[in-house]
């Protein structure tokens, strides 16, 4: 049995019995990182010696009989914007290259608490922007399905460490799709919650009002288990919801019968690849056939959500980068005065997109052109908010594909940094409305690439989604097939 | 003169919370450098702020107490720009939103009470302090104070002189510290004042060109630096020149301002809404609950010494500067003082004891009830007012009781007519020439006698009776 193979219910179900130990499990994701690793490269830094402390105290808690912890000796990657206190958090920038935080974010302070083992740090595109992993300040993470093609991004290294059974599970943080694009492009379960129900204290912030953390696993069973010990009002983040949260747990063998299912026509459009399009029309009939109703619906202001979106995400990231100048912590580049300095340290410190980004972000909130566009983006938002609103009054859900396009190849979009934008043209509306979102693996390309649906549903109301894509999952088997690495 | 003053006052009144505004740091003043810092207020990637309900509740408080809206809606913003001393590379502040708009400020000009009016007051971080000394060719970024609360308080442009600006300055800071919200200490910069300040042709309606002054300090500093800057100015507009609008740093050594920065370099704060902070929402309910637990304000107590106690208005304008003063009048009063000896001492010979030994009245050992006793000592004969004086500068220095200090120092007044008689008797027989030029009519000559007499008795003899007995004896 490979051990690495397996899902988390089904490690918890080993361990419990006491058929293999936390280190057995712990040693069989490391030998599978040390035969697989150096083609995916979906790591920037691995823990052994932590996941080593960890795995040996979560053994001694599964022999005390530890209740209510739900990870016990559990391998789980986490991306590397999660500030891990004493361990080397990057955003897989050359600002952050030997930056070690003082601290420990709240999701990881949670899966602690659970007794999760740390496996390592995943890759990402700088500071998550981007939607290939390419942006890496360190090296390019490749998709475990086809390693010429990108496993998609920001999340690529947990999207394609899942992928790759280089963990068990993986947390990824989703500010346009950075959950959910990877993973429909690895063919593993991306699941982004409502903006307010994790905690983002800790995660390094790129776009503060779109951020939001979330999983990714190998199937909806692990993403209902993870979401149930991240979620939660923190006292650390004033935009968390103080809300109760539900046990996803509980919904997911509730039968959908009844559940309407919205298909907003803007998102099957010229420019989506046919065989996603007809993989994704096939699984709403696969709905269909499971009780579910499907109700043509729109979404009219979906065409300006991208526009929006690079506006404002732009902004905020121009501000939320502002602190990396080389006085405190991170990259100092040192030069002939403190301008010098600034300077040097940021021309080194970031790469291209990184810099794109926060010069377009102090463009748009420039005075005499703040109204033109942050002002006027803000606006579109709650538009884009609205059509939600509208279209959640008649259904229940929406269902969606995830992505345009299946991955593509390594280098393609690189030059062309509008095109690479657009790969993100289904996610983006979600993080804009705030809403829970969560992509599944409904089938595959003729070049066997993963094919996501993505299920959307309203503020707060991850149970649907939840319920929906894992009565989608058991009536399929594409979560079960493995790429061949 | 044919020229008029524009001022409007930008104060920042570091907030009296025992934690920052965004993190549970000690706000402490001068502690070691660093000490007083989380990863929130240094600024650490991934930290988040969390509005510290304090530092709202004594914005609100400031504002109830100038008469401004509060607003049920308001949100923080942030202010974007590099320097080495603010950690995140912008300062969360308010903008579009702040938490209290519209309110004034009452000061009394020419006897008249005058509303200055303020815009608004908001909440921000203060920034940490950069520290030039001892690092050679480096500097130093100490963060204690990076997160500190601020309220940010502006004046409409409605003062029109520099000695208005002070009133201004001085009622607003008794505001403050009657609120308890702020120190008002502005030397170790917990209370900081910037000015605009233009001038017009009187009758013009449209403002002049206005300059921002910066690092005025003190008192003294924002006066002298109005009058300097609006020489400056009228030098320049005489002289055919135009203001240009900059930002100019206040020089106390030399006594001048000098221009910072040009308008051509000012920066582009690039405000936005903080995404990391939901608005403000301010229940009416909270409001209320304040507003009833503000203490009586300084014009109000002034307001009420006069007509309680009779207080000539400058007298009580005098004791209500300063609530621990104001309550220690009250105190003695209210034990039996007479209101306006009470007023007399504290004005006279308490504060110049204070003023010299630079001390406030929290820190004075003398006590209401003391100054009461002695006043009835005095009163009922048992000292003279001029013993009075001693007493109560050794009350002042060793906080004793006056019956010890008069018992103990054989200062009780001689109202024994045959003891001050022999006095008397003794002194016209020693000068008896004196009593002859006083007889022929040199009246002048009293005083020398009654000041013989006291000399004889140590000061202790009922003045009084000294007279009466000097006049009889004299004219016999």
């Amino acid at each position: 049995m490979d051990l690495f193979r397996l899902s988390i219910s089904e490690v918890t179900h080993l361990l419990k019995t006491k058929e293999v130990s936390a280190l057995d499990v712990m040693n069989a994701v490391f030998q599978r990182i040390d035969s697989v690793e150096d083609k995916v490269k979906a790591y920037v830094t691995l823990t052994r010696e932590k996941a080593l402390e960890m795995a040996v105290k979560a053994q001694k808690e599964i022999n005390e009989g530890a209740p209510g912890k739900m990870l016990l000796g559990i391998p789980l990657a986490v991306k590397d914007n999660m500030c891990t206190k004493g361990v080397l958090t990057t955003c897989s920038s050359g600002m952050l290259s030997n930056f070690i935080p003082p601290y420990e974010s709240t999701v990881t302070s949670s899966l602690a608490e659970h007794g999760y083992v740390l496996i390592g740090k995943t890759n990402m595109d700088e500071f998550a922007m981007g939607s290939s992993t390419e942006n890496s300040g360190f090296h390019v993470t490749r998709n475990p399905w086809n390693l010429e093609r990108i496993p998609g991004g920001s999340s690529g290294g947990s999207a394609s460490a899942v992928a790759a059974d280089e963990c068990i599970a993986a947390l990824g943080s989703d500010t346009g799709g950075s959950i959910r694009q990877p993973a429909a492009l690895c063919g593993v379960v991306g699941m982004k919650p409502t903006y307010g129900r994790v905690s983002r204290y800790g995660l390094v912030a790129f776009a503060s009002s779109l951020d939001q953390i979330g999983t990714l696993t190998k199937n909806v069973q692990d993403a209902a288990i993870l979401m149930n010990v991240i979620s939660g009002h923190d006292p650390y983040d004033s935009t968390s919801a103080p809300l109760t949260v539900p046990d996803l747990t509980g919904v997911l063998d509730k039968d959908i019968k009844g559940i309407k299912l919205g298909i907003p026509k803007e998102y099957f459009i010229e420019g989506i690849d046919k065989e996603i399009e007809a993989a994704v029309y096939a699984a709403i009939k696969n709905l269909e056939g499971l009780g579910a109703t499907p109700v043509e619906v729109s979404l009219p202001h979906t065409e300006y959500a991208i526009a929006a979106y690079y506006i404002l995400a732009t902004s905020e990231a121009s501000s939320n980068l502002a602190r990396y100048d080389g006085v405190k912590y991170g990259l100092r580049a040192e030069g002939k005065d403190l301008m010098d300095m600034y300077l040097n340290t940021r021309a080194r410190g970031f790469g291209s997109e990184v810099k794109r980004r926060i010069m377009l972000g102090t463009y748009t909130l420039s005075s005499g052109y703040y109204e033109a566009y942050y002002k006027k983006a803000q606006q579109v938002r709650t538009l884009i908010k609205q059509d939600f609103e509208d279209v959640f009054k008649h259904v229940d859900l929406l269902v969606t594909p995830t992505t345009p396009t299946a991955a593509f190849k390594i280098g393609e979009k690189t030059a062309d940094p509008l095109q690479m934008y657009l790969s993100d043209i289904f996610t983006i509306s979600v993080n804009l409305a705030g809403l829970p979102a969560i992509s599944v693996p409904c089938g595959f390309t003729a070049d066997n690439l993963p094919i996501g649906l993505q299920c959307i549903g309203k503020h707060f109301d991850e149970e649907t989604i939840i319920k929906v894509a894992h009565a989608y999952e058991q009536s399929t088997d594409w979560h079960r097939r493995k790429p061949v690495l | 003169m044919k020229y008029e003053v524009v001022i409007g006052l930008e104060v920042h009144a570091q907030m009296l919370t025992d934690t920052k505004i965004f993190c549970g740091c000690s706000t402490k003043f001068g502690s070691e450098p660093n000490t007083q810092t989380c990863p929130v207020c240094i600024g650490m990637p991934g930290v988040l702020p969390v509005l510290n309900k304090k530092a709202l509740q004594f914005a609100i408080k400031t504002g109830l107490a100038t008469d401004c809206r509060i607003s049920s809606f308001s949100r923080f913003a942030r202010k974007n720009y590099f320097y080495p001393d603010l950690p995140k590379g912008y300062q969360i502040s308010q903008y579009e939103l702040p938490v209290c708009e519209h309110g004034c400020i009452g000061i009394i000009v020419d006897g008249n009470v005058k509303k200055i009016g303020i815009t608004r007051i908001h909440m921000e971080e203060d920034a940490g302090k950069n520290i030039h000394e001892g690092a050679g060719t480096y500097s130093f970024v100490d963060l204690n104070r990076a997160g500190v609360p601020l309220m940010e308080i502006v004046s409409e442009p409605d003062i029109r002189s520099p000695q208005e600006a002070v009133e201004y300055m001085k009622k607003l800071r008794a505001i403050l510290r009657y609120l308890g919200v702020c120190d008002g200490n502005m030397e170790q910069g917990s209370l900081r004042c910037d000015a605009n300040i233009s001038v017009r042709l009187i009758n013009q309606t449209e403002f002049g060109t206005r300059t921002e002054l910066k690092n005025i300090n003190s008192f003294r500093f924002v006066e002298k630096a109005l009058e300097y800057e609006i020489k400056r100015q009228i030098k320049v507009i005489e002289s055919g020149g135009r203001i240009v609008q900059e930002t100019r740093l206040w020089d106390p050594n030399r006594g001048i301002t000098e221009s910072m920065r040009g308008k051509e370099e000012a920066h582009d704060y690039r405000y936005f809404p903080e995404p990391d902070l939901v608005p403000i929402v301010v229940e009416k309910e909270w409001i209320d609950e304040i507003k009833a637990s503000l203490p009586e304000l300084p014009d109000i107590k002034r307001d009420r010494f006069v007509t309680e106690y009779g207080l000539p208005e400058t007298d009580a304008d005098l004791l209500v500067s300063e609530k621990p003063l104001a309550d220690w009048y009250e105190e003695a009063v209210k034990l039996g003082g007479q209101p306006k000896s009470v007023a007399n001492w504290i004005m006279g010979d308490l504060m110049r004891l204070l003023n010299a030994d630079n001390k406030i009245i929290e820190d004075c050992s003398l006590k209401p009830n003391q100054l009461v006793d002695m006043l009835r000592l005095m009163d009922n004969g048992t000292i003279s007012g001029k013993i009075a004086k001693s007493v109560f500068e050794e009350m002042y220095t060793t906080g004793k009781d006056p019956e010890g200090i008069v018992k103990e120092k054989g200062l009780v007044q001689i109202s024994d007519s045959g003891e001050i008689e022999k006095a008397v008797d003794d002194v016209i027989s020693k000068y008896l020439k004196e009593a002859e030029r006083y007889r022929a009519g040199e009246e002048k000559l009293m005083g020398f006698f009654v000041g013989q007499v006291m000399k004889v008795t140590k000061g202790k003899a009922n003045p009084q009776m000294v007279n009466e007995l000097l006049k009889q004896k004299l004219s016999s």
